[in-house]
């Protein structure tokens, strides 16, 4: 799929405002101001805005708990984001879902999740209300290799290739369910093969190339576009840091962290935009600046907006 | 007025309002040309097609989702869980996503489906068949919960559950779905959330559910000709309770059974025993609220076990007489 230099740009810069994001909640959480905890994806960049760059603004999103890219590469405001993360009341989700479960609905986005594959099924619905609906739009649908293993997983894809629904599923491979080493039942090559039984197209891809990962996702985006169906792709890629805040490291050593660094996705795209002479070293540092500054003004914002009232603490559960 | 069954006024809930609104879709196993385990989607798929009467395999999980996520994006799905045992393979994305997915995003999102599914006892179908599990789902903000028990509430309180915007855990009996009562033949509505007195008494009040309504009112017939006359309430929704409708009847009674089929521990009747507690009805209660429910075992095989498993008729007429005359 082409990629203009002024869209390059743009998606270098959601690389480095999650980067960045990431960092300051890791910040934040260590000064004490985030309750409960983080699953950040540090390393996992180029999987989230390569595969979502692909998509129109009416296209859906639904996530994971490591979800924090996504919704940036999703457009969200990343002052609401971040105020959502500090719980608070203009938060997207009123302070109620924090890091864990931050949604725009209305701007597809429909959600990180906390139950590991939670947001499988749910996908493969929203597909058959936009076939109803036929207006050619998509969703793609992000899980980790630890939601791989789950009997809802498998169901879904069952569902997915019954209904033929516009659906993209995106496992995002980072080697790890949560201490589980993946390799212990799967590649991402041998998960992408698994597409085959349950009857559509899986590929397996660099998740550290955002250009390999968006032309993927483009063409399984294509397909569901035309009512063909569904497709299956596997992100191959990393977390720097641990499963979640509590996470000792003891399951994984600090060469195998140190090899995936060197992975690094975004000074790996800079370097693409530098070759095709999109950019050049000095335009991508003012990016990455910019990306920072973007997040420090939403630490800002959240820092200083208001907590929830617990005078509306039962607002939300009904519809009226 | 006609008579037609409770699952044909089921089916007649489920396809008038799928011919007034096109985003109404049913999903689940064996709907299509089975016509459902109960026949209650019979000559559905005929009439809307593969598009809108969507049979699955085995994926009780997944369909419970779909019909979830196709909500969220403004479809109206209508899940059907086959036996409400199978209500365990599908409470994942039910209890933790259906349920909580308008609260945990702040109130901006809404997900307006319906699970159908039949519960209890009395086939022979045993363990895994059998069971009244509603108030697991009771227990869960976020969901509300319907049990009707006629067939004119049935398709009522459908109607009005489909369009509901919240997810509706619609509870059916199998038992019930071949008794016959007068149903209007257009669309309307029963509202969720009131309950009804079905029959008016001065010396008990019977809070029943599901298919211990028309036990209890058989009994009440047997105890009027004892001169003791029960008013039966039928509380219709359990998740939001008509607690008035039913504080009213204990205060003008001051005396209160609360009958059941599912297991005795844990189940609905513990809500109702302390809804009434907690009220100004205890101020006018002259006996301790007794509850009947189900025995503390899984559904037996046995036919005979099977009935004394679950109140029945004479158990009710015992239990009742006895607060009556005050021997509890």
């Amino acid at each position: 799929m082409k990629l203009g230099k002024e869209e390059a740009k743009e998606l270098l810069l959601q690389m480095w405002q999650i980067r960045a994001f990431e960092e300051q909640a890791e910040k934040s959480y260590m000064a004490g101001k985030i309750h409960g905890t983080m699953h950040l994806s540090i390393g996992q960049e180029a999987s989230a805005v390569g595969s979502i760059s692909v998509l129109e603004p009416e296209d859906y999103i639904l996530g994971h708990h490591r979800g924090h890219g996504l919704c940036i590469a999703k457009d969200a405001d990343l002052n609401l984001m971040m105020a959502e993360f500090y719980g608070k009341e203009n938060g997207y989700c009123r302070g109620r879902g924090g890091s864990m479960h931050i949604a725009d609905v209305d701007g597809g986005n429909l959600g990180a999740n906390g139950v590991v594959g939670g947001g499988i099924p749910m996908a493969v619905g929203v597909g058959i209300g936009l076939k109803h609906y036929n207006k050619q739009q998509v969703i793609l649908s992000f899980f980790g290799d630890g939601a791989a293993s789950t009997g809802g997983f498998h169901e879904s894809m069952i569902l997915a290739k019954i209904f033929n629904v516009p659906v993209v599923f995106i496992c995002e491979n980072n080697q790890y369910a949560m201490s589980f080493p993946s390799e212990r039942w799967m590649s991402s090559e041998s998960l992408a093969a698994r597409a085959e039984l349950y009857g559509f197209p899986g590929v397996s891809v660099d998740g550290n190339d955002l250009v390999a990962v968006r032309n993927v996702v483009a063409q399984a985006v294509e397909r569901a576009r035309k009512g063909e169906g569904a497709s299956l792709i596997v992100n191959d890629t990393y977390r720097w840091r641990g499963h979640s805040k509590s996470d000792r490291n003891r399951y994984r050593t600090d060469d195998e962290i140190e090899m995936w660094k060197q992975k690094d996705p975004i000074p790996r795209f800079e370097k693409y935009m530098i070759e095709k002479k999109m950019i050049s070293k000095k335009e991508a540092e003012k990016i990455k600046e910019q990306g920072y500054a973007d997040i420090e003004a939403a630490r800002v914002f959240a820092e200083e907006s208001p907590e929830p009232s617990v005078d509306t603490i039962l607002e939300g559960v009904y519809a009226p | 007025m006609r008579e037609i069954t409770y699952a044909e006024a089921v089916r007649e809930a489920m396809t008038q309002e799928m011919e007034r609104d096109d985003r109404v879709f049913l999903i689940g196993e064996d709907i299509g040309k089975y016509g459902g385990a109960f026949q209650v989607s019979y000559g559905m798929l005929d009439q809307f097609g593969p598009d809108r009467i969507l049979d699955t395999p085995i994926t009780e999980l997944a369909l419970t989702g779909a019909a979830t996520g196709a909500a969220l994006i403004g479809m109206r799905p209508i899940a059907e869980i086959m036996f409400m045992d199978f209500t365990t393979l599908a409470s994942e994305q039910l209890v933790n996503q259906a349920a909580k997915l308008r609260f945990m995003f702040g109130g901006k999102a809404t997900v307006p489906m319906v699970l159908r599914t039949p519960s209890g006892s009395g086939t022979g179908a045993a363990e895994h068949h059998s069971q009244s599990l509603e108030n697991w789902f009771v227990h869960v903000p976020g969901l509300k919960v319907v049990q009707p028990t006629t067939p004119y509430d049935v398709k009522g309180l459908l109607v009005a559950s489909i369009r509901d915007d919240n997810p509706v855990v619609f509870v059916e009996h199998k038992q019930l779905y071949k008794v016959k009562g007068e149903v209007p033949e257009e669309l309307y509505t029963v509202p969720l959330g009131v309950a009804d007195v079905k029959r008016n008494g001065t010396d008990l009040s019977i809070v029943a559910t599901g298919i211990m309504v028309s036990r209890s009112l058989a009994a009440a017939d047997q105890l009027a000709e004892e001169g003791i006359e029960v008013e039966v309430v039928d509380p219709r929704t359990l998740r939001p309770l008509d607690t008035e409708t039913i504080v009213n009847s204990v205060k003008k009674t001051g005396k209160a059974l609360v009958v059941h089929e599912a297991v005795k521990t844990g189940g609905f009747g513990g809500e109702l025993v302390a809804a009434i507690v907690e009220s100004e009805a205890f101020g006018y209660l002259e006996a301790p609220v007794m509850r009947l429910a189900g025995k503390e075992i899984p559904i037996p095989y046995n036919r005979n076990l099977e009935y004394h498993a679950v109140p029945q008729v004479e158990n009710i007429v015992e239990k009742a007489r006895e607060i009556v005359q005050l021997k509890v």
